[in-house]
């Protein structure tokens, strides 16, 4: 469960069933739960107007349980990245009334609301669910580049090498938490750094 | 007759300075002898002559060295200067006000002719003449709202109105205290807030987005803002923290004077016509500790507030390194006399 | 006053009627200066001087954006109401002197639309007449669909047609034509906004079936005109500023109020902005809630009271003005 800290840091929900009859899941791993715990909610056609794109990560788990919610659409995906052109196109194609689910890592949610956001819909009628890691995309507010994966606090920039506070300010446009040189004023000071986001 | 615009530097060799009559003029932002935060906004109608009131949007000596600084800023990042795709009317708006608060406060300096769509501008301290159709970006070198603040001082940031909040869609912000627009584009009122401490919980900002959705055009409103830096330097922006920050270990008890400088900002928000958008101006005003003890009211309040601003404040205003040695210099101009109600100088 | 909106001294260029019920008035500004500029969907107040009576009621700017030598509004006759529209129709002339406020603006478009969908019923087309012109001249995306009763009182239908051409849809009820909503509501790119201004049940009607479509609240826009509707007299005590004062059947709460010399904000006039919300002290009757902005908790217990638009009836009220 993704604590609450700032309020620019993302809230994430439970994902419930929305009214239409269009509707579109993007999850990665554990985030089948969540749809799973969906489908007990909904009604009995619900899933006959569903597209689900999964990415379940190395293990492979939970495919099989969400094919047989028999979505109308179901697409296994090895990546985000692979699966981010059939994504687009889906949205490319779409027409208002259809309602988005993301569950997951706060990575997947973030870059597929960046996906939704780019093709016009609003990130407030976008569902989310957070499930698994904890671990967090990052920007590096002096270099711009993206850090995947940040598991400890301090984190270095995969880009520009500094040390950065990862900060719990949160970029719904980048998909990213912000990072800033913690050590600025003093480089001699390193703070240790410890595991915190898993 | 008109304004001398000073030659002056805000990185490097840092030669600005204020003076007289601009260390009179400036912007105290302290009524009493401690701080907190409060929803301080208020009309925004002109204020005293010689004041930094006396025109809405105010143009001092410092105009033509800080748009160079700016300038240089853009060169460097040009990331501090971006506007979503919707923005593009209300950078219009931002421009027609612009244009006409600085040709009617300063018409020595400013000229704006207009012929229907086609318009003129004369901006003789920066030697531009430009003639261009109201409305079509093509017949402008930048888009509508990098233009003109690349000739008006301050940061600007545009905010839509939507469903109750206000979102930062669009901004130039070069003279900031911290906070990086690139991040922060397209938050809403209370996410880009989100980093303050304490404000939240006192209500502040709900109270504030209330107060600032409801304004209407022809009735601005403004409040004043404050931090410190070390060095006369607008650019303390995050993405550059890096090569700022050290100057905060640079204070000692002999260059307090001469380092350490009052920041203020005097920001006011105006509903744009066109785009129904509110746009948020950020004066910034700097004056070091050599310059503000000339007025003794300001050095002994100044202490006074210092002193006892509550931790996280301090810490969240970036002062914690260099706190102990401004409070141990200004304490020496403090013989504990009262101070008068107010912010002016006596 | 109002705490909010500048006002602006205007003359009254030209009056017409447009058809049965409805009539056009233009404004200029008195010193003859262009007035300020607006976006579209923005209203402005219109003061009404009717001998001891001053109402005030929002109208709807019509005219482009673009060209600020004058407001144009159009008023529908209300036989029934409270005699603002009728004081509009039977005694506003040009050449007349009034005040209206600032432009204000409560149903704006979002300019992030990739296509803005409008529908509009009867007189509910006036604010659609400066968003469209607004948008077409820097080639926006939209599209226009107008109810009306009858083609004679599909006011400003033909000029619709004849500057947007397939970009408006004309529906006649007495021809049994009607709006195919749900294949409209269907069928629209991701991006689009939807607007609706007309009658009550039109917008009922219109947000339902987007919500039960999938359309995100955040994406339906809808303005009420609502006046303020005529009712019985009654007495009411204002604690703060010390009055008791008697609500005309021809005056709303609000009116009343500035009458006795005090001055609640306002911004929209029809119940639906919040700016005049006034508690209530104490109680000793029935309210007549007709607005649209408190909840339905708020309506129940008593304690709020939209002065614009809504009315009483008993013993006593006590107000915090």
């Amino acid at each position: 469960m993704a604590a609450k800290s700032i309020i620019s840091r993302p809230v994430y929900g439970t994902l419930s069933p929305q009214p239409g009859k269009h509707h579109l899941f993007v999850a990665d791993a554990e985030g089948a739960l969540a749809i799973a715990d969906l489908a007990a909610k909904a009604q009995a056609d619900f899933f006959g107007g569903a597209h689900i794109i999964f990415i379940p990560g190395r293990d492979g788990k939970y495919a099989d349980a969400l094919e047989a919610l028999k979505p109308a659409q179901f697409y296994v995906g090895h990546s985000f990245a692979s699966a981010l052109p059939r994504l687009k196109q889906t949205l490319a194609n779409a027409h208002m009334g259809l309602r988005l689910y993301l569950a997951g890592t706060e990575g997947l949610i973030g870059q597929a609301m960046q996906a939704a956001l780019e093709a016009g819909i609003d990130h407030t009628s976008i569902q989310t669910e957070h499930r698994g890691s904890l671990a967090r995309r990052m920007q590096c507010v002096h270099c711009k580049g993206i850090t995947e994966n940040v598991t400890t606090q301090p984190a270095t920039c995969s880009h520009c090498g500094l040390l950065l506070l990862v900060r719990d300010h949160y970029s719904r446009r980048l998909a990213a938490f912000q990072g800033v040189c913690i050590n600025a004023e003093d480089r001699s000071e390193i703070p240790p750094i410890e595991e915190v986001f898993r | 007759m008109g304004i001398t615009f000073r030659k002056e530097t805000f990185r490097d060799d840092f030669t600005f300075g204020n003076s007289p009559e601009h260390i009179r003029r400036f912007p105290f932002p302290f009524h009493e002898d401690s701080y907190m935060y409060a929803v301080n906004i208020e009309p925004h109608v002109v204020g005293p002559k010689g004041s930094v009131l006396k025109n809405l949007i105010d143009v001092d000596e410092h105009y033509v060295a800080e748009m160079q600084d700016r300038a240089l800023v853009l060169t460097e990042d040009p990331l501090r200067c971006q506007s979503l795709p919707h923005m593009t009317l209300a950078g219009w708006d931002l421009l027609e006000l612009l244009m006409e608060q600085q040709a009617l406060g300063y018409p020595e300096h400013f000229t704006l002719t207009r012929d229907s769509d086609r318009w003129r501008w004369i901006n003789r301290p920066l030697g531009i003449d430009d003639s261009f159709t109201f409305g079509d970006v093509s017949t402008l070198p930048y888009g509508p709202m990098e233009y003109i603040t690349r000739q008006s001082q301050g940061d600007f940031c545009i905010l839509d109105q939507r469903d109750g909040n206000l979102w930062m869609d669009a901004g130039m912000v070069t003279t900031q205290a911290d906070w990086s627009l690139d991040f922060d584009i397209g938050m809403n009122f209370f996410e880009w807030h989100a980093p303050v401490p304490l404000a939240h919980e006192k209500g502040i900002f709900v109270r504030a987005l209330k107060f600032l959705t409801n304004i209407q055009q022809g009735k601005p409103a403004r409040r004043l803002n404050w931090t410190m830096t070390i060095n006369p330097r607008l650019d303390t922006s995050p993405e550059n923290y890096h090569k700022w920050g050290p100057d905060r270990t640079t204070v000692t008890p002999e260059n307090v004077g001469d380092k350490v400088h009052l920041r203020v900002e005097l920001q006011s928000f105006w509903r744009l016509p066109r785009s129904n958008a509110i746009v948020f101006p950020i004066r910034c005003y700097l004056i070091k500790m050599d310059e503000l003890v000339t007025q003794p009211k300001w050095a002994r309040r100044l202490h006074r507030v210092i002193r006892d601003l509550p931790d996280e404040l301090a810490n969240y205003k970036g002062l914690t390194r260099y706190r102990p040695t401004l409070v141990e210099w200004l304490s020496k101009l403090d013989d504990g006399s009262p101070t008068s109600p107010g912010f002016g100088s006596d | 006053m109002s705490t909010g909106t500048t006002k602006l001294d205007v003359v009254v260029s030209d009056v017409v009627p447009v058809n049965e019920l409805v009539t056009r008035f233009h404004f200029r500004r008195r010193d003859g200066q262009l007035l300020p500029t607006f976006s579209g969907g923005a209203h402005v107040v219109v003061e009404m001087r009717d001998g001891e009576r001053t109402r005030l009621n929002p109208y709807s700017l019509m005219g482009s954006p673009l060209d600020t030598r004058e407001y144009t509004i159009s008023v529908r006759r209300d036989d029934a109401g409270r005699g603002g529209s009728l004081f509009m129709h039977r005694h506003v002339r040009p050449g007349m002197e009034m005040v209206v406020s600032y432009p204000v603006n409560l149903f704006s478009l979002d300019l992030r639309a990739r296509k803005h969908l409008m529908l509009a019923g009867g007189i509910g087309i006036t604010p659609f007449m400066a968003q469209t012109a607004q948008l077409a001249a820097e080639g926006g995306n939209f599209e226009l669909h107008y109810t009306c009763r009858t083609a004679s009182l599909g006011t400003y239908a033909d000029l619709l047609r004849e500057r947007y051409d397939r970009r408006i849809r004309l529906y006649h009820d007495d021809r049994d034509e009607r709006i195919e909503l749900d294949r409209l509501l269907s069928s629209q790119p991701l991006g689009t906004h939807l607007y609706v201004c007309g009658p009550s049940g039109m917008i009922g009607w219109v947000r339902d079936r987007a919500a039960a479509l999938g359309w995100p609240t955040e994406t339906v826009h809808f303005e009420h005109f609502a006046a303020p509707q005529p009712g019985a007299p009654f007495d009411v005590t204002l604690a703060v500023s010390g009055r008791t004062i008697r609500v005309d059947e021809q005056q709303s709460l609000l009116e009343a109020i500035e009458a006795a010399g005090v001055d609640p904000p306002y911004l929209c006039r029809g119940g639906v902005c919040g700016q005049c919300e006034t508690n209530v002290i104490s109680h000793d009757g029935k309210f007549i809630h007709n607005d649209h902005w408190l909840s339905e908790e708020d309506h129940r217990c008593g304690r709020k009271i939209m002065p614009c638009v809504s009315r009483f009836e008993g013993r006593s009220l006590v107000l915090e003005r």
